[in-house]
């Protein structure tokens, strides 16, 4: 399939939930984050649709005033066919159903997307960091993060605006 | 990890264990000596890689690609510089592409001879390492004689490459290969044959295809249960269209299709496949300037790409996320050894903790990579 009649199927399937959003590139689709656990079964156990391997979760804060985003590529073994969603977040609460039962490796991707962004998975069992100690404060890869001083008394070293990396 | 109960009890094993292939820990819960449950914890190599990328310029990030897989650097640098090129829309001269080919299949060569000596090493096979190890030394002395570096290259840049190839290489290379090529079946009789590997390995810690494919397994690890995936065939980037190659997969040879066995005989078959890559690259190389294409400053249009690459891990992403400037607002790397990793607990599951060692080095697991 490409990529329009795919983005036709979920419109069609799940009508009102594929945003417009012109910022997109080619393989995008923005979808609200509500019906988001329908319709990732729909395409997962769709035959026409069948994506049956999660590639990669990307998030992605857009900057101070924007939302924080969760970026899923997904890929079909047997359509070999694929595409990218795109779900935001509020930045004060971001929280979105968790895939993880869905696609076993969302488990990961999601802990790691956590601990980078701290965007909450509704439902997913066992959600803490994942490359970060347990007891780090801050979300690191948000644009807002400062860092902690010091860690169980090691310094943290801090990033310049100018120079880079002290 | 919740209640122990009778007979049942923890061990740790790692951080610092010779068969973790770096810095991670297994909490493994036993019931005397098999095994319920295994629950990695990572991060102990966690360097923010992708938090230095969003402070430094788009060249500046290839070094830093180079220590994510130290063992397969080269081709570390090669998907960056592809998702690069895709994003700002470069086209490389020919020659670039060749030289990136050769290099990124030597360096697959030498990477899967340390992951299967290791492999023999983890299930207590010595001789064989010293074997493939001397060999994989004569891959890196090539590199050191075209890039300087055996390890850490930087020697794909966003454009070209550092440094041309040095006049004799195509024929110090046809001479590695000669030597190389009957070498492979050495190691067949050393060790693949060796009725203890086969015991050791063959129906042991078997990886079905649906469970490989939910957990997002890619490269020799998915092959090794049968799916024919390989990003070079099937969403060939570079000129990887150009060259006559074989997907092997496993079969099942000594037990079931995706045992550990499987894993191993799939990457052994991909160096006589990758041997075949380069002498066809060797062959054709054209002339031409490397450094022709390379732009002066790195900005790339608004917009994201996400490209994956075939390592000789698995599906090696790159996200970029650009925003115009000299420095990306986000870049991440799909890592293949993470979610190889994330396997583990599924597939070691009733078996000794032994097996948990000869299961972990199948699935040959780079924590520089894992933990970035």
């Amino acid at each position: 399939m490409t990529f329009a009649e795919i983005k036709a199927t979920i419109e069609k399937q799940y009508p009102g939930s594929v945003l417009e959003n012109e910022g997109l590139g080619d393989h995008q689709v923005e979808l609200k984050g509500e019906q988001w656990i329908e319709i990732a079964t729909y395409m997962k156990t769709d035959p026409t649709l069948c994506f049956d391997q999660l590639e990669c979760i990307t998030g992605v804060d857009t900057g101070e005033e924007g939302p924080l985003q969760s970026r899923y590529n997904l890929h079909s073994m047997e359509h070999r066919h694929k595409i990218e969603v795109v779900i935001c977040h509020d930045r004060k609460n971001p929280k979105v159903a968790s895939i993880e039962q869905l696609w076993r490796i969302g488990d990961w991707f999601e802990r790691e997307t956590y601990d980078m962004f701290g965007i909450v998975y509704e439902g997913h069992r066992d959600l803490r960091r994942i490359l970060c100690p347990d007891d780090w404060e801050g979300w690191p890869l948000r644009k807002d993060y400062e860092g902690q001083e010091s860690y169980h008394g090691i310094i943290v070293p801090k990033i310049k605006e100018e120079e880079g990396w002290e | 990890m919740g209640i122990v109960h009778g007979d049942q009890m923890i061990l740790n094993i790692g951080p610092q264990h010779p068969s973790t292939h770096g810095v991670l820990r297994l909490e493994v819960k036993t019931d005397g000596e098999i095994v319920s449950e295994v629950k990695p914890y990572l991060g102990y190599l966690h360097r923010c890689f992708e938090k230095h990328c969003e402070n430094v310029t788009y060249e500046q990030v290839v070094p830093y690609t180079d220590r994510c897989d130290y063992l397969a650097a080269m081709n570390s640098n090669f998907g960056y510089v592809v998702a690069m090129e895709e994003l700002m829309e470069i086209k490389v001269p020919e020659r670039v592409d060749y030289i990136r080919v050769i290099m990124g299949e030597l360096n697959r060569v030498a990477s899967h001879l340390l992951a299967l000596g290791v492999y023999g090493l983890d299930v207590g096979a010595f001789t064989p390492f010293l074997y493939m190890l001397r060999d994989r030394e004569r891959i890196l002395d090539m590199f050191e004689y075209t890039c300087g570096a055996r390890l850490l290259y930087n020697y794909m840049w966003v454009g070209g490459v550092s440094h041309d190839l040095p006049k004799d290489f195509v024929q110090i290379c046809l001479d590695f290969l000669d030597y190389f090529e009957p070498q492979i079946s050495e190691y067949n009789e050393l060790l693949t044959y060796n009725k203890i590997f086969i015991e050791r390995t063959a129906d042991v810690g078997v990886l079905p295809a649906d469970v490989a494919v939910s957990f997002g397994v890619t490269g020799p690890n998915l092959r090794g249960s049968g799916v024919k995936w390989d990003v070079r065939k099937d969403e060939p980037y570079s000129i990887y269209d150009r060259f006559d190659f074989d997907v092997p997969t496993g079969t099942g040879e000594f037990g079931t299709v995706g045992d550990c066995f499987d894993r191993y005989w799939v990457r052994m078959l991909e160096v006589k496949e990758s041997v075949k890559i380069l002498r066809q690259a060797l062959k054709d190389i054209p002339d031409g300037d490397v450094h022709q294409a390379i732009p002066k400053k790195i900005r790339p249009p608004k917009g994201s790409v996400y490209r994956r690459t075939e390592s000789p891990r698995g599906d090696l992403g790159y996200y970029i996320v650009s925003d115009g400037t000299p420095v990306a607002t986000r870049l991440k790397m799909r890592s293949p050894a993470f979610t190889a990793l994330s396997v583990l607990d599924e597939i070691s599951r009733g078996w000794m903790i032994s097996d948990v060692i000869a299961i972990l080095g199948s699935l040959d697991i780079v924590l520089g990579e894992i933990d970035r």
